[in-house]
């Protein structure tokens, strides 16, 4: 029996988690110094408790626990979840989310590798649906201090409106709806920063800088981001130029929200993500595009959550009618 | 002239290892004790054994015939006594026995007489026949026959020789280009000559400058010669590869690249080809690196049936923790069953292993769908597709995925983050659908064989049937010539016994006709449950490794160490 090669590059799926986790930190450091440090206690909660929740799982499905727990997969799950969930959101809430992405997600469909749908995006949307009130409240960058976030999220009372607000997408969103005023006279208002909402760039921009590092470290193609980006930022400027009133600019729309975030953390998941090259680029266009038009038209101010698990649905055809061409067999049809 | 380099997707950069053993020149390894020189050289062809145990034989001597297409001569290394002729332990992964010729040296070391062979003067069938008698095969560890690689195709422009080296730890081709450079160019001539190329392209790994230089130095008065340096990324040595590095050209799935315009020979071959056609001398010896976890790691021209025991003698006492002796690089090559098996034509490599140089995999873990294995798989394939349905026996869907373009490189499983074997589901996947083609075809042997027997049956029947009707009307007609005694007594018997014989021809037919019919399907399905059992067994043994039978079916297998 031939068991070649006897050589292995040094690589391990805990060293790629590690690296995501890695590429997390400067997102997640602009985020600190902007809104808060509150962040970090949402962090360690989500941490927590996916752990917990995998080794239970693990156990009940008599796994082995420590290798499955060492891979840190769970711990990226966790802190997905926690950086696009509204900082003061109680810690139940966290929670739940956590234990819907691990066990229900997660390994009800087999575990590490098997899950159909983005863990993190169905807990955002599952919750989202299940306490909107709760998941729409974000604190304006650095005007709530650590103590009230900590209070906040530890189930603290809530006055609400004295304290929050709307994230820009949302704010944006229901100015136009109630049609007081046009794209431009909104964005002057405080909440919105030099181009998107205010505080939130910096943090994209950190996530910008983890994303390229991830690059770098080969552990994500160029495909899934630049698709997104382009494909959110096209479907932006068709309507952004056909009528500048009503739209905001491309800018406004990938310093946004969660955007991203989902092109280099989310839409690169290489487990409910398309596999193929070409596959990719269809995949993430589709989140980009869907994304769009659901901040836009659909009833949630932001998109990308849904956009990716609609997007999920399609990637055993995506995979399927994108298989690349095999070598010595460039004349075939595919 | 300068070389356009086409690059080919993929591929994995590995720490060469090549320091280790290049640095010495090649030395002769002592006569071994015992020679046993295995009649079949490669899995494809076996050749006929021409000599009997007590015989003496002369260094060079023929002792295997070929046989077949695909078969070619095997000769005896030195000269001695042929001690034994008997099943012996193979260098193959499958640890299988083959006939072998086993030879005591007398140590004179007595050539048989032998002559140049007049290359530019002979017929091109001649000089392919001259070399398959030579036993020329492939010496980049397919030892596929060169004789009959050189007949296929026409209209061949290019000549590719093959330098690269790219395994790890190997440097035996890299000694003989530094040492042999002038030799391995006759041969290039040569084998450019047989299949009427005129440009010569001698690919080589940018991580061998002294071979690159020696050769540069020989070819610069070959007209139409040039080395092309390529990168160092494995596996650019695979013929294919290197033909699509060096031209451009892919060469699919079980095609040779003579259809394609192109031939790509191992330099080793090159020098061999020399050898037989300038100096009349048979393929009797190869260049072996011997390296590892060795004190004096080195390349040896080693006499084809040393045994391996003896040849790694050479490098020094075998140190305490060397586990495992590799043959092969440690990318495609396979862990030797035993120590007692002899060098064999294909042998380019041992490799001392021990835990330190080459670790036990960990543990497998779930694949994430990384497509790290699809970024350095040189056949552009999915393996993390091909996996999962190859885990989920699913070999149907694993063939659509493009399967059998799989060249077993071992990249793959070298880049898995997860640490799946991801070539050994592969070569499991394949023998499987191996064994169950080799079931069907039986099965369908034995279904035609048995229709043929009913369908001869009724002719037979049918036959005898107007035999006996003809002769029926010769004796009506004889006695209607007796007079009108037709009706009579004696008539009627005539007609009556020659009735009840075509009846009980009729029965006994049908009998054994009923008694043949159910006895071919019980045996057919009783044969085939044993197949399934043995096949199930397997599985429960091996978990999910590949039977072993199945390799020596395998000829694609190797493809990518051809040439």
């Amino acid at each position: 029996m031939i068991h070649s090669p006897y050589i292995r590059k040094q690589a391990s799926v805990r060293q790629v988690m590690f690296t995501v986790l890695l590429a997390l930190l400067p997102g997640i450091a602009a985020y600190v110094w902007q809104v808060g440090a509150g962040i970090l206690v949402n962090l360690a909660i989500a941490t927590l408790t996916a752990l917990a929740a995998e080794a239970l799982v693990l156990r009940l499905r008599k796994r082995p626990i420590g290798t499955s727990l060492g891979d840190l997969s769970a711990v990226v799950t966790a802190w997905l979840v926690a950086l696009c969930f509204p900082t003061i959101v109680p810690w139940w809430v966290t929670v739940i989310a956590v234990l819907v992405a691990i066990i229900a997600v997660k390994h009800l469909y087999g575990g590490l590798g098997q899950n159909p749908f983005n863990p993190a995006m169905v807990a955002y949307c599952t919750m989202i649906i299940a306490y909107p009130a709760l998941m729409s409240q974000w604190p304006p960058a650095g005007e709530l201090d650590f103590a009230t976030q900590l209070d906040l999220i530890l189930g603290g009372a809530r006055d609400l409106d004295a304290i929050t607000g709307a994230t820009a997408l949302d704010a944006l969103r229901t100015g136009l709806r109630v049609g007081e005023a046009d794209v431009a006279t909104l964005l002057k208002q405080d909440s919105f920063g030099a181009v998107g909402g205010r505080g939130w760039e910096w943090v994209g921009l950190g996530y910008l800088l983890g994303g390229l590092f991830l690059l770098a470290r080969r552990v994500i193609t160029w495909h899934m981001p630049v698709a997104f980006i382009a494909a959110l930022a096209a479907t932006a400027a068709v309507f952004w130029v056909a009528s500048p009133g009503q739209f905001a600019s491309p800018l406004f729309h990938l310093a946004s929200g969660g955007a991203m975030l989902a092109a280099f953390f989310i839409v690169t998941d290489p487990v409910s993500g398309a596999t193929t090259p070409r596959g990719k680029l269809i995949f993430a266009a589709g989140v980009g595009v869907l994304a769009y038009l659901i901040r836009n038209f659909g009833a949630y101010p932001e998109g990308i959550a849904f956009a990716v698990l609609l997007m999920n649905m399609c990637v055993p055809l995506i995979d399927m009618k994108t298989q690349p061409r095999v070598f010595g067999h460039r004349g075939d049809k595919p | 002239m300068s070389v356009r380099l086409f690059s080919f997707h993929g591929g994995v950069k590995t720490d060469g290892h090549k320091h280790e053993s290049c640095g010495t020149p090649i030395r002769s390894a002592p006569l071994p004790g015992r020679l046993v020189v295995p009649l079949r050289q490669s899995a494809r062809a076996a050749s006929e054994c021409l000599v009997v145990a007590g015989q003496k034989v002369f260094k060079g001597e023929r002792i295997g015939a070929p046989v077949g297409v695909l078969g070619t001569a095997v000769h005896a290394p030195t000269s001695g006594t042929v001690v034994a002729i008997g099943d012996h332990l193979m260098p193959h992964p499958s640890g299988l026995s083959t006939l072998a010729v086993e030879i005591e040296p007398d140590g004179e070391e007595r050539w048989i007489e032998h002559a140049p062979f007049d290359w530019q003067q002979s017929s091109r069938a001649e000089a392919l026949a001259h070399l398959r008698d030579c036993g020329l095969v492939g010496l980049g560890g397919a030892t596929f026959p060169s004789h009959v690689k050189l007949g296929t195709g026409s209209g061949i422009h290019t000549l590719i020789l093959n330098g690269a080296e790219c395994e790890p730890w190997i440097t035996c081709d890299d000694r003989l280009m530094r040492e042999r450079a002038a030799d391995i160019l006759v041969g290039a001539r040569i084998l450019r000559h047989l299949i009427g190329a005129e440009r010569l392209l001698i690919g080589i790994e940018d991580n061998k400058p002294e071979a690159i230089a020696a050769m540069r130095s020989a070819c610069a008065a070959l007209p139409g010669a040039e080395v092309v340096v390529i990168p160092a990324v494995y596996p650019a040595g695979g013929e294919k590869q290197l033909i699509r590095t060096l031209t451009g050209i892919e060469i699919p799935y079980g095609r040779l690249g003579g259809e394609f315009g192109v031939q790509c020979f191992n330099v080793g071959t090159a020098h061999a080809v020399y050898r037989a056609m300038e100096h009349g001398e048979p393929l009797i010896s190869r260049i072996v690196t011997l390296t590892g976890n060795v004190d004096q790691p080195g390349n040896f021209e080693v006499l084809i049936g040393t045994p391996v025991e003896d040849l790694l003698a050479l490098a020094g006492p075998r140190r305490a923790d060397t586990d495992r002796i590799i043959m092969g690089g440690p990318m495609m090559g396979f862990a030797l069953p035993d120590l007692h098996v002899p060098v064999v034509k294909a042998s380019n490599c041992l490799i001392s292993a021990s835990q330190k140089l080459f670790p036990s995999a960990p543990p497998e873990q779930a694949c994430i769908r990384c497509g790290s294995c699809a970024r350095a798989c040189p056949a552009e394939l999915q393996p993390f597709e091909m996996y999962w349905h190859a885990r989920a026996k699913n070999f149907g869907k694993a063939q659509e995925y493009h399967l059998f373009d799989c060249i077993e490189c071992g990249c793959c499983s070298y880049v898995c983050p997860s640490h799946i074997p991801l070539v050994d589901y592969f070569r499991f996947a394949k023998s499987e659908i191996w064994a169950r083609e080799r079931d069907k075809n039986a099965a369908d042997q034995a279904r035609e064989r048995f229709e043929f027997r009913n369908w001869r049956q009724e002719r037979e029947k049918e036959e005898k049937a107007a035999k006996l009707a003809a002769k029926a009307a010769e004796t009506r007609a004889k006695l209607a010539e007796g007079g009108e005694a037709s009706d009579s007594p004696a008539a009627a018997a005539a007609e009556d016994p020659k009735k009840a014989l075509v009846a009980a021809a009729l029965a006994r037919a049908k009998a054994q006709k009923a008694a043949v019919a159910p006895k071919n399907t019980e045996g057919l399905s009783s044969e085939k449950q044993a197949e399934i059992d043995e096949i199930e067994r397997r599985r429960r043994e091996l978990g999910l490794d590949a039977p072993p039978s199945a390799a020596d079916d395998a000829p694609q297998k190797t493809e990518a160490r051809d040439a």
